[in-house]
Protein backbone atom coordinates (compact mmCIF):
# COMPACT_ATOMS: atom_id res chain seq x y z
CA UNK A 1 0.00 0.00 0.00
CA UNK A 2 2.62 2.20 1.24
CA UNK A 3 5.22 1.28 -1.82
CA UNK A 4 2.54 2.04 -4.09
CA UNK A 5 1.71 5.31 -2.50
CA UNK A 6 4.95 6.28 -2.55
CA UNK A 7 5.28 5.41 -6.22
CA UNK A 8 2.25 7.13 -7.28
CA UNK A 9 3.35 10.30 -5.69
CA UNK A 10 7.70 9.49 -7.26
CA UNK A 11 5.13 9.09 -10.70
CA UNK A 12 3.06 12.33 -10.24
CA UNK A 13 6.69 14.68 -9.97
CA UNK A 14 8.60 12.96 -13.03
CA UNK A 15 5.48 13.49 -14.72
CA UNK A 16 5.27 17.09 -14.47
CA UNK A 17 9.08 17.83 -14.69
CA UNK A 18 9.03 16.03 -18.28
CA UNK A 19 5.99 17.58 -19.58
CA UNK A 20 7.02 21.05 -18.26
CA UNK A 21 10.52 20.94 -20.04
CA UNK A 22 9.32 19.06 -23.40
CA UNK A 23 5.85 21.67 -23.39
CA UNK A 24 8.96 24.20 -23.11
CA UNK A 25 9.85 23.12 -26.67
CA UNK A 26 6.55 22.99 -28.18
CA UNK A 27 5.68 26.39 -27.01
CA UNK A 28 8.60 28.21 -27.37
CA UNK A 29 8.44 28.39 -31.37
CA UNK A 30 4.98 28.92 -31.38
CA UNK A 31 5.32 31.97 -28.61
CA UNK A 32 8.55 32.76 -30.84
CA UNK A 33 6.00 33.07 -34.07
CA UNK A 34 3.83 35.23 -31.99
CA UNK A 35 6.12 37.87 -30.98
CA UNK A 36 7.50 37.89 -34.74
CA UNK A 37 4.70 38.41 -36.41
CA UNK A 38 3.94 41.65 -34.43
CA UNK A 39 7.39 43.32 -35.86
CA UNK A 40 7.36 45.71 -37.56
CA UNK A 41 7.83 45.34 -41.02
CA UNK A 42 8.14 46.17 -44.74
CA UNK A 43 3.80 46.89 -45.16
CA UNK A 44 4.40 49.02 -41.73
CA UNK A 45 4.44 49.47 -37.97
CA UNK A 46 3.63 46.35 -35.01
CA UNK A 47 1.50 43.91 -35.92
CA UNK A 48 0.64 45.51 -39.69
CA UNK A 49 1.32 41.75 -41.06
CA UNK A 50 -1.52 40.26 -39.98
CA UNK A 51 -3.51 43.16 -41.83
CA UNK A 52 -1.64 42.02 -45.05
CA UNK A 53 -3.18 38.25 -44.83
CA UNK A 54 -6.86 39.59 -45.76
CA UNK A 55 -5.80 42.32 -47.96
CA UNK A 56 -3.02 41.54 -50.28
CA UNK A 57 -4.44 39.64 -53.31
CA UNK A 58 -1.98 36.62 -53.93
CA UNK A 59 -2.87 35.59 -50.55
CA UNK A 60 -6.60 35.93 -50.53
CA UNK A 61 -6.04 33.99 -54.00
CA UNK A 62 -4.35 31.70 -52.43
CA UNK A 63 -6.43 31.10 -49.51
CA UNK A 64 -9.60 30.79 -52.27
CA UNK A 65 -7.54 28.14 -53.86
CA UNK A 66 -6.31 25.99 -50.92
CA UNK A 67 -10.49 26.49 -49.62
CA UNK A 68 -11.74 25.21 -52.69
CA UNK A 69 -9.20 22.31 -53.64
CA UNK A 70 -10.11 21.18 -49.63
CA UNK A 71 -14.02 21.28 -50.48
CA UNK A 72 -13.55 19.53 -53.59
CA UNK A 73 -10.70 16.89 -51.89
CA UNK A 74 -13.46 16.20 -49.25
CA UNK A 75 -16.37 15.64 -51.63
CA UNK A 76 -14.58 13.67 -53.48
CA UNK A 77 -12.70 11.07 -51.36
CA UNK A 78 -16.14 10.24 -49.61
CA UNK A 79 -17.83 9.70 -52.76
CA UNK A 80 -15.42 7.65 -53.79
CA UNK A 81 -14.47 6.01 -50.58
CA UNK A 82 -17.66 5.30 -48.62
CA UNK A 83 -19.98 3.54 -51.56
CA UNK A 84 -16.99 1.24 -52.45
CA UNK A 85 -16.20 0.79 -48.28
CA UNK A 86 -20.35 0.12 -47.98
CA UNK A 87 -20.10 -2.32 -50.90
CA UNK A 88 -17.40 -4.24 -49.99
CA UNK A 89 -18.52 -4.94 -46.15
CA UNK A 90 -21.61 -5.90 -48.23
CA UNK A 91 -20.63 -8.14 -51.38
CA UNK A 92 -17.48 -8.76 -51.36
CA UNK A 93 -16.05 -9.23 -47.79
CA UNK A 94 -13.02 -10.64 -49.58
CA UNK A 95 -11.94 -7.96 -51.03
CA UNK A 96 -11.43 -5.84 -47.51
CA UNK A 97 -7.96 -6.80 -46.57
CA UNK A 98 -6.88 -5.56 -50.09
CA UNK A 99 -8.91 -2.33 -49.82
CA UNK A 100 -7.19 -1.50 -46.69
CA UNK A 101 -3.75 -2.69 -47.88
CA UNK A 102 -4.48 0.01 -51.39
CA UNK A 103 -5.89 2.50 -48.89
CA UNK A 104 -2.81 2.78 -46.27
CA UNK A 105 -0.76 2.51 -49.41
CA UNK A 106 0.10 6.37 -49.51
CA UNK A 107 1.86 5.96 -46.16
CA UNK A 108 4.51 4.21 -48.38
CA UNK A 109 4.93 4.98 -51.10
CA UNK A 110 6.13 8.96 -50.10
CA UNK A 111 4.71 11.98 -52.18
CA UNK A 112 7.71 13.11 -53.10
CA UNK A 113 8.14 9.80 -54.96
CA UNK A 114 4.49 10.15 -56.78
CA UNK A 115 5.33 13.47 -57.93
CA UNK A 116 8.39 12.18 -59.85
CA UNK A 117 6.21 10.00 -62.14
CA UNK A 118 2.88 12.16 -61.72
CA UNK A 119 3.80 14.57 -65.12
CA UNK A 120 2.27 12.38 -67.58
CA UNK A 121 -0.55 11.80 -65.60
CA UNK A 122 -0.96 15.50 -64.77
CA UNK A 123 -1.08 16.43 -68.72
CA UNK A 124 -3.75 14.57 -68.90
CA UNK A 125 -5.71 15.91 -66.27
CA UNK A 126 -5.14 19.17 -67.60
CA UNK A 127 -5.65 18.36 -71.25
CA UNK A 128 -8.94 16.35 -69.92
CA UNK A 129 -10.47 18.09 -67.54
CA UNK A 130 -8.99 21.53 -65.94
CA UNK A 131 -5.40 22.83 -65.99
CA UNK A 132 -6.02 24.87 -62.96
CA UNK A 133 -4.38 24.55 -59.23
CA UNK A 134 -7.82 22.53 -58.82
CA UNK A 135 -6.06 19.60 -61.05
CA UNK A 136 -4.35 18.78 -57.55
CA UNK A 137 -7.60 17.63 -56.23
CA UNK A 138 -6.58 14.45 -57.64
CA UNK A 139 -3.27 13.68 -56.09
CA UNK A 140 -5.22 14.74 -52.85
CA UNK A 141 -7.53 12.00 -52.62
CA UNK A 142 -4.92 9.49 -52.55
CA UNK A 143 -3.19 11.72 -50.26
CA UNK A 144 -5.78 11.63 -47.46
CA UNK A 145 -6.47 8.28 -48.60
CA UNK A 146 -5.02 6.69 -45.46
CA UNK A 147 -6.30 9.05 -42.82
CA UNK A 148 -10.10 9.44 -44.21
CA UNK A 149 -10.12 5.41 -44.55
CA UNK A 150 -9.56 4.35 -41.07
CA UNK A 151 -11.55 7.11 -39.70
CA UNK A 152 -14.76 5.83 -42.15
CA UNK A 153 -13.87 1.98 -41.02
CA UNK A 154 -14.15 2.73 -37.43
CA UNK A 155 -17.35 4.04 -38.11
CA UNK A 156 -18.48 1.92 -40.22
CA UNK A 157 -17.17 -1.19 -38.15
CA UNK A 158 -19.70 0.24 -35.24
CA UNK A 159 -22.65 0.21 -37.13
CA UNK A 160 -24.49 -3.22 -38.61
CA UNK A 161 -24.16 -2.33 -41.63
CA UNK A 162 -25.79 -5.85 -43.33
CA UNK A 163 -28.38 -6.05 -41.33
CA UNK A 164 -29.07 -2.14 -41.77
CA UNK A 165 -29.42 -2.25 -45.45
CA UNK A 166 -30.91 -5.88 -46.36
CA UNK A 167 -33.77 -3.88 -43.93
CA UNK A 168 -33.83 -1.33 -46.23
CA UNK A 169 -33.58 -3.08 -49.44
CA UNK A 170 -36.26 -5.53 -48.22
CA UNK A 171 -38.55 -2.15 -48.04
CA UNK A 172 -37.76 -1.70 -51.64
CA UNK A 173 -34.90 1.24 -50.90
CA UNK A 174 -32.65 1.12 -54.21
CA UNK A 175 -28.38 1.36 -53.65
CA UNK A 176 -28.62 5.38 -53.83
CA UNK A 177 -30.99 5.31 -50.96
CA UNK A 178 -29.64 2.81 -48.32
CA UNK A 179 -26.05 4.88 -48.83
CA UNK A 180 -27.59 8.39 -48.97
CA UNK A 181 -30.36 7.73 -46.26
CA UNK A 182 -29.67 4.77 -43.93
CA UNK A 183 -25.84 4.64 -43.58
CA UNK A 184 -24.61 7.94 -43.93
CA UNK A 185 -27.03 9.07 -41.16
CA UNK A 186 -25.65 6.37 -38.67
CA UNK A 187 -21.88 7.29 -39.71
CA UNK A 188 -21.76 11.06 -39.85
CA UNK A 189 -19.30 11.64 -36.58
CA UNK A 190 -16.95 9.41 -38.83
CA UNK A 191 -17.81 11.78 -41.92
CA UNK A 192 -16.97 14.30 -40.42
CA UNK A 193 -13.90 13.32 -38.94
CA UNK A 194 -12.52 11.90 -42.57
CA UNK A 195 -13.76 15.44 -43.90
CA UNK A 196 -11.60 17.46 -41.59
CA UNK A 197 -8.95 15.49 -41.86
CA UNK A 198 -8.72 15.98 -45.04
CA UNK A 199 -9.22 19.67 -44.97
CA UNK A 200 -6.49 20.22 -42.59
CA UNK A 201 -4.70 17.91 -45.02
CA UNK A 202 -5.38 20.15 -48.10
CA UNK A 203 -4.85 23.47 -46.31
CA UNK A 204 -0.92 22.04 -44.90
CA UNK A 205 -0.19 20.54 -48.54
CA UNK A 206 2.95 21.86 -50.22
CA UNK A 207 4.90 18.94 -51.70
CA UNK A 208 2.17 18.36 -54.84
CA UNK A 209 1.66 21.83 -55.16
CA UNK A 210 5.19 23.05 -55.41
CA UNK A 211 6.43 20.95 -57.54
CA UNK A 212 3.56 20.61 -60.29
CA UNK A 213 4.01 24.62 -59.85
CA UNK A 214 0.53 25.78 -58.67
CA UNK A 215 0.12 28.64 -56.31
CA UNK A 216 -1.66 27.10 -53.25
CA UNK A 217 -1.46 28.73 -49.65
CA UNK A 218 1.67 27.15 -48.67
CA UNK A 219 3.32 27.64 -51.53
CA UNK A 220 2.25 31.28 -51.50
CA UNK A 221 3.48 31.33 -47.71
CA UNK A 222 6.70 30.24 -48.56
CA UNK A 223 7.75 32.65 -51.87
CA UNK A 224 6.09 35.63 -49.76
CA UNK A 225 9.41 35.30 -47.55
CA UNK A 226 11.69 36.49 -49.74
CA UNK A 227 9.44 40.19 -49.86
CA UNK A 228 8.53 40.02 -46.41
CA UNK A 229 9.12 37.55 -43.69
CA UNK A 230 6.91 38.80 -41.06
CA UNK A 231 3.69 38.15 -43.04
CA UNK A 232 4.79 34.39 -43.87
CA UNK A 233 5.15 34.04 -40.43
CA UNK A 234 1.91 35.59 -39.16
CA UNK A 235 0.41 33.51 -42.49
CA UNK A 236 2.18 30.10 -41.22
CA UNK A 237 0.57 30.96 -37.27
CA UNK A 238 -2.69 31.53 -38.96
CA UNK A 239 -2.95 28.08 -41.13
CA UNK A 240 -1.34 26.53 -37.89
CA UNK A 241 -4.58 28.00 -35.88
CA UNK A 242 -6.48 27.10 -38.29
CA UNK A 243 -5.44 23.24 -38.79
CA UNK A 244 -5.53 23.45 -34.51
CA UNK A 245 -8.80 24.20 -34.46
CA UNK A 246 -10.24 21.61 -37.25
CA UNK A 247 -7.90 18.91 -35.85
CA UNK A 248 -8.74 19.40 -32.27
CA UNK A 249 -12.65 19.70 -32.98
CA UNK A 250 -11.72 16.57 -34.48
CA UNK A 251 -10.85 14.92 -31.62
CA UNK A 252 -13.74 15.85 -29.71
CA UNK A 253 -15.88 14.29 -32.33
CA UNK A 254 -13.93 11.77 -32.19
CA UNK A 255 -14.23 10.82 -27.98
CA UNK A 256 -18.46 11.42 -28.50
CA UNK A 257 -18.39 8.52 -30.70
CA UNK A 258 -16.41 6.63 -28.52
CA UNK A 259 -18.19 7.56 -25.81
CA UNK A 260 -21.38 6.57 -27.50
CA UNK A 261 -19.90 3.39 -28.74
CA UNK A 262 -19.49 2.44 -24.29
CA UNK A 263 -23.17 3.12 -23.90
CA UNK A 264 -24.55 1.42 -26.41
CA UNK B 1 -24.51 -18.82 -62.06
CA UNK B 2 -22.63 -17.75 -58.79
CA UNK B 3 -19.30 -17.10 -60.46
CA UNK B 4 -21.30 -13.84 -62.63
CA UNK B 5 -22.93 -13.23 -59.31
CA UNK B 6 -19.24 -12.92 -58.56
CA UNK B 7 -17.79 -11.16 -60.91
CA UNK B 8 -21.28 -8.57 -60.52
CA UNK B 9 -20.30 -7.87 -56.83
CA UNK B 10 -16.50 -7.06 -57.63
CA UNK B 11 -17.72 -4.13 -60.18
CA UNK B 12 -18.63 -2.37 -57.79
CA UNK B 13 -14.92 -2.24 -56.61
CA UNK B 14 -14.03 -0.46 -60.32
CA UNK B 15 -14.23 3.24 -59.98
CA UNK B 16 -12.25 2.59 -56.53
CA UNK B 17 -9.61 0.58 -58.44
CA UNK B 18 -9.49 2.70 -61.63
CA UNK B 19 -8.93 6.13 -59.53
CA UNK B 20 -6.22 4.81 -57.49
CA UNK B 21 -4.67 2.72 -60.60
CA UNK B 22 -4.60 6.04 -62.40
CA UNK B 23 -3.57 8.49 -59.57
CA UNK B 24 -0.94 6.16 -57.44
CA UNK B 25 -0.29 2.81 -59.34
CA UNK B 26 0.65 4.33 -62.97
CA UNK B 27 2.86 7.00 -61.08
CA UNK B 28 4.95 4.79 -59.06
CA UNK B 29 4.72 2.34 -62.25
CA UNK B 30 6.33 5.46 -64.22
CA UNK B 31 9.02 5.68 -61.73
CA UNK B 32 10.14 2.33 -61.61
CA UNK B 33 9.73 2.01 -65.22
CA UNK B 34 11.88 5.22 -65.40
CA UNK B 35 15.19 4.53 -62.90
CA UNK B 36 15.88 1.46 -65.75
CA UNK B 37 15.17 3.21 -69.49
CA UNK B 38 16.07 5.92 -71.24
CA UNK B 39 14.14 7.07 -74.34
CA UNK B 40 12.52 3.35 -73.91
CA UNK B 41 15.65 1.39 -73.81
CA UNK B 42 16.86 -0.36 -71.07
CA UNK B 43 19.98 0.88 -68.84
CA UNK B 44 21.42 0.68 -65.55
CA UNK B 45 22.69 4.23 -65.95
CA UNK B 46 20.25 5.71 -63.50
CA UNK B 47 21.23 2.91 -60.81
CA UNK B 48 25.21 3.10 -61.13
CA UNK B 49 24.32 7.11 -60.63
CA UNK B 50 23.41 6.31 -57.48
CA UNK B 51 26.61 4.88 -56.57
CA UNK B 52 28.58 7.38 -57.46
CA UNK B 53 30.33 9.27 -54.15
CA UNK B 54 28.28 12.42 -54.18
CA UNK B 55 24.58 10.35 -54.18
CA UNK B 56 26.13 7.61 -51.74
CA UNK B 57 27.21 10.56 -49.49
CA UNK B 58 23.37 12.18 -49.76
CA UNK B 59 22.30 9.00 -48.84
CA UNK B 60 23.83 8.37 -45.89
CA UNK B 61 22.90 11.84 -45.30
CA UNK B 62 19.13 11.45 -45.31
CA UNK B 63 19.51 7.84 -43.52
CA UNK B 64 21.78 9.71 -40.77
CA UNK B 65 18.82 12.23 -40.42
CA UNK B 66 16.37 9.57 -40.53
CA UNK B 67 17.65 7.28 -37.50
CA UNK B 68 18.95 10.43 -35.57
CA UNK B 69 15.23 12.32 -35.07
CA UNK B 70 13.75 8.42 -35.46
CA UNK B 71 16.20 7.78 -31.93
CA UNK B 72 15.57 11.61 -30.16
CA UNK B 73 11.58 11.14 -31.06
CA UNK B 74 11.62 7.77 -29.79
CA UNK B 75 13.41 8.67 -26.59
CA UNK B 76 11.57 12.02 -25.94
CA UNK B 77 7.97 11.00 -27.16
CA UNK B 78 8.56 7.32 -25.47
CA UNK B 79 9.00 8.91 -22.21
CA UNK B 80 6.67 11.55 -22.51
CA UNK B 81 3.84 8.37 -23.48
CA UNK B 82 5.11 6.71 -19.93
CA UNK B 83 4.48 9.48 -17.71
CA UNK B 84 1.29 9.86 -19.46
CA UNK B 85 0.27 6.26 -19.13
CA UNK B 86 0.86 6.10 -15.21
CA UNK B 87 -1.48 9.51 -15.23
CA UNK B 88 -5.64 8.69 -14.77
CA UNK B 89 -6.76 6.79 -17.78
CA UNK B 90 -9.62 9.00 -18.77
CA UNK B 91 -8.10 12.13 -17.23
CA UNK B 92 -8.18 15.29 -18.65
CA UNK B 93 -3.90 15.46 -18.66
CA UNK B 94 -3.93 12.11 -20.93
CA UNK B 95 -6.58 13.13 -23.37
CA UNK B 96 -4.88 16.88 -24.16
CA UNK B 97 -1.46 14.82 -24.38
CA UNK B 98 -2.97 12.78 -26.97
CA UNK B 99 -5.49 14.67 -28.96
CA UNK B 100 -2.19 18.05 -29.05
CA UNK B 101 0.03 15.12 -30.09
CA UNK B 102 -2.06 14.25 -32.90
CA UNK B 103 -2.32 17.66 -34.14
CA UNK B 104 1.45 18.14 -33.94
CA UNK B 105 2.16 15.17 -35.24
CA UNK B 106 0.66 16.42 -38.46
CA UNK B 107 2.32 19.86 -38.32
CA UNK B 108 4.88 20.06 -40.90
CA UNK B 109 5.85 21.34 -44.17
CA UNK B 110 6.08 25.50 -44.53
CA UNK B 111 4.30 26.28 -41.20
CA UNK B 112 7.04 24.57 -39.18
CA UNK B 113 9.60 25.71 -41.35
CA UNK B 114 8.63 29.15 -40.11
CA UNK B 115 7.85 28.25 -36.93
CA UNK B 116 11.74 27.87 -36.22
CA UNK B 117 13.18 30.61 -38.85
CA UNK B 118 11.07 33.17 -36.21
CA UNK B 119 12.58 31.18 -33.33
CA UNK B 120 16.29 30.23 -34.03
CA UNK B 121 16.61 31.29 -37.61
CA UNK B 122 19.13 34.65 -37.77
CA UNK B 123 16.36 37.21 -36.69
CA UNK B 124 14.34 34.53 -34.45
CA UNK B 125 12.84 35.77 -31.34
CA UNK B 126 15.92 33.35 -29.16
CA UNK B 127 18.33 33.96 -31.41
CA UNK B 128 18.52 37.45 -30.93
CA UNK B 129 17.31 36.91 -26.95
CA UNK B 130 20.57 34.96 -26.56
CA UNK B 131 22.67 37.42 -28.74
CA UNK B 132 21.75 39.96 -26.31
CA UNK B 133 22.73 37.83 -22.99
CA UNK B 134 25.90 37.21 -24.82
CA UNK B 135 25.47 33.28 -24.42
CA UNK B 136 25.64 32.15 -28.10
CA UNK B 137 25.33 34.39 -31.20
CA UNK B 138 23.22 32.17 -34.03
CA UNK B 139 22.25 35.72 -35.92
CA UNK B 140 25.42 34.95 -38.74
CA UNK B 141 25.03 31.25 -38.62
CA UNK B 142 23.18 29.42 -41.11
CA UNK B 143 23.26 26.26 -39.18
CA UNK B 144 19.73 26.25 -39.18
CA UNK B 145 19.64 25.18 -42.82
CA UNK B 146 21.99 22.81 -42.33
CA UNK B 147 21.49 18.54 -41.30
CA UNK B 148 21.50 20.52 -37.56
CA UNK B 149 18.88 22.35 -38.18
CA UNK B 150 16.47 19.76 -39.81
CA UNK B 151 17.39 17.27 -36.84
CA UNK B 152 16.05 19.80 -34.76
CA UNK B 153 12.73 20.90 -36.37
CA UNK B 154 12.16 17.41 -37.82
CA UNK B 155 12.58 16.19 -33.70
CA UNK B 156 9.03 19.14 -33.42
CA UNK B 157 7.08 16.51 -35.61
CA UNK B 158 8.67 13.01 -34.34
CA UNK B 159 8.24 13.24 -30.48
CA UNK B 160 4.84 13.87 -30.91
CA UNK B 161 4.27 11.16 -33.58
CA UNK B 162 5.79 8.33 -31.27
CA UNK B 163 3.54 9.54 -28.30
CA UNK B 164 0.47 8.34 -30.49
CA UNK B 165 1.68 5.36 -31.80
CA UNK B 166 3.54 4.16 -28.45
CA UNK B 167 0.82 4.91 -26.03
CA UNK B 168 -1.03 2.05 -26.76
CA UNK B 169 1.50 -0.73 -26.27
CA UNK B 170 2.25 1.39 -22.84
CA UNK B 171 -1.54 0.96 -22.29
CA UNK B 172 -1.25 -3.04 -22.72
CA UNK B 173 0.53 -2.99 -19.80
CA UNK B 174 -1.60 -4.19 -16.80
CA UNK B 175 -0.44 -2.31 -13.64
CA UNK B 176 -1.79 -5.82 -11.95
CA UNK B 177 1.63 -7.24 -13.35
CA UNK B 178 3.42 -5.10 -11.37
CA UNK B 179 1.63 -5.16 -8.71
CA UNK B 180 2.39 -9.18 -9.29
CA UNK B 181 5.92 -8.12 -9.10
CA UNK B 182 5.92 -6.26 -5.92
CA UNK B 183 4.46 -9.27 -4.11
CA UNK B 184 6.66 -11.55 -5.74
CA UNK B 185 9.56 -8.80 -3.35
CA UNK B 186 10.92 -7.31 -7.27
CA UNK B 187 12.79 -4.17 -7.08
CA UNK B 188 11.76 -1.22 -9.75
CA UNK B 189 15.04 -2.42 -11.70
CA UNK B 190 14.42 -6.34 -11.66
CA UNK B 191 10.25 -5.65 -12.86
CA UNK B 192 11.82 -3.50 -15.77
CA UNK B 193 14.31 -5.67 -16.33
CA UNK B 194 12.61 -8.81 -16.53
CA UNK B 195 8.88 -7.72 -16.92
CA UNK B 196 8.21 -4.23 -18.51
CA UNK B 197 11.10 -3.58 -20.80
CA UNK B 198 10.83 -7.60 -22.26
CA UNK B 199 6.96 -6.20 -23.23
CA UNK B 200 7.33 -2.72 -24.35
CA UNK B 201 10.75 -3.21 -26.76
CA UNK B 202 9.20 -4.81 -30.04
CA UNK B 203 6.39 -1.97 -29.83
CA UNK B 204 9.28 0.54 -29.17
CA UNK B 205 11.58 -0.86 -31.82
CA UNK B 206 8.16 -1.03 -34.14
CA UNK B 207 7.36 2.52 -33.83
CA UNK B 208 11.25 3.74 -34.35
CA UNK B 209 11.28 2.29 -37.56
CA UNK B 210 7.70 4.22 -38.37
CA UNK B 211 9.16 7.56 -37.09
CA UNK B 212 12.12 6.63 -39.19
CA UNK B 213 9.86 6.08 -42.23
CA UNK B 214 8.16 9.35 -41.57
CA UNK B 215 11.46 11.37 -41.78
CA UNK B 216 12.73 9.41 -44.20
CA UNK B 217 10.00 10.43 -46.77
CA UNK B 218 9.63 14.17 -45.27
CA UNK B 219 10.14 16.19 -48.16
CA UNK B 220 8.26 20.05 -47.85
CA UNK B 221 9.98 20.56 -44.26
CA UNK B 222 12.81 20.18 -45.69
CA UNK B 223 11.79 22.49 -48.94
CA UNK B 224 10.36 25.06 -47.24
CA UNK B 225 13.85 25.50 -45.16
CA UNK B 226 16.74 24.75 -47.07
CA UNK B 227 16.43 26.71 -50.37
CA UNK B 228 19.44 26.40 -51.32
CA UNK B 229 21.87 23.39 -52.30
CA UNK B 230 20.65 19.62 -51.72
CA UNK B 231 21.69 17.88 -48.85
CA UNK B 232 19.02 14.99 -48.70
CA UNK B 233 17.63 12.50 -51.07
CA UNK B 234 14.56 14.47 -51.13
CA UNK B 235 15.41 17.82 -52.17
CA UNK B 236 17.67 16.32 -54.78
CA UNK B 237 14.55 15.03 -56.43
CA UNK B 238 13.31 18.34 -56.06
CA UNK B 239 16.93 19.27 -57.84
CA UNK B 240 15.91 17.10 -60.63
CA UNK B 241 12.37 17.76 -61.24
CA UNK B 242 13.71 21.44 -61.61
CA UNK B 243 16.50 20.94 -63.75
CA UNK B 244 15.08 18.38 -66.20
CA UNK B 245 16.20 20.48 -69.20
CA UNK B 246 19.77 19.40 -68.40
CA UNK B 247 20.19 15.47 -70.13
CA UNK B 248 20.26 12.75 -67.66
CA UNK B 249 18.42 14.42 -64.47
CA UNK B 250 15.29 13.24 -65.19
CA UNK B 251 16.33 9.84 -65.05
CA UNK B 252 18.37 10.56 -61.96
CA UNK B 253 15.09 11.81 -60.32
CA UNK B 254 13.24 8.46 -61.18
CA UNK B 255 16.06 5.87 -59.86
CA UNK B 256 16.26 8.36 -56.53
CA UNK B 257 12.30 8.05 -55.86
CA UNK B 258 13.08 4.21 -56.66
CA UNK B 259 15.57 4.10 -54.01
CA UNK B 260 13.75 5.73 -51.49
CA UNK B 261 10.57 3.87 -52.11
CA UNK B 262 12.24 0.39 -51.74
CA UNK B 263 14.07 1.94 -48.53
CA UNK B 264 10.80 2.86 -46.97
CA UNK B 265 9.00 -0.04 -48.03
CA UNK B 266 11.66 -2.40 -46.13
CA UNK B 267 11.45 0.00 -43.18
CA UNK B 268 7.34 -0.30 -43.35
CA UNK B 269 7.47 -4.10 -43.95
CA UNK B 270 10.00 -4.84 -40.90
CA UNK B 271 7.35 -1.72 -38.64
CA UNK B 272 4.33 -4.19 -39.78
CA UNK B 273 6.08 -7.55 -38.51
CA UNK B 274 7.21 -5.70 -35.05
CA UNK B 275 3.29 -4.81 -35.22
CA UNK B 276 1.62 -7.91 -35.58
CA UNK B 277 4.08 -9.20 -32.67
CA UNK B 278 2.55 -6.63 -30.36
CA UNK B 279 -0.78 -6.39 -31.22
CA UNK B 280 -1.19 -9.86 -29.90
CA UNK B 281 -0.73 -9.56 -26.30
CA UNK B 282 -2.32 -5.43 -26.43
CA UNK B 283 -6.14 -6.39 -26.97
Amino acid sequence: MSTAGRRRRSQAVTRWVVLLVVGFFFVLPLYSMLLYSGRENPAGGSWSAWGVLTEDPTLTDAIKTSLELAVLTAVGMLLLLLPTMVWVRLKVPKARKAMEFICLLPLTIPAIVVVVGFQNVQLWVEYLVTDTALSLTFPYIVLVLPYCYRALDSGLSSIDVGTLSEAARSLGAGWGTVIARIIVPNVTSAILSAAFLAVALVFGEFTFASLLLFDNLQVVIAEFSLRNSVVSVAASLASLGLAFILLFALSFVGTRRKGREATS
Amino acid sequence: MAGSRRIGASVGLAPFLVYVTLFLFIPTIVVAIGAVTVDGRFTLEGITALKEPTMLEITYRTLLLAASTAVIGAMVGGLVAYVVSTAKPNGILRKSVASLSGVLAQFGGVTLAFAFIATVGREGVVSLWLKNHDIVDFTTSGWLFTLKGLVLVYTYFQVPLMVIVFLPALDGIRPQWREAADNLGATTAQYWRHVGLPLVFPAFLGSMLLLFANAFAAYATAAALVSQGSPILPLQIRKALQSEVVLGYQNLGYSIALEMVVIVSVVMYAYSRLERRTSGWLR
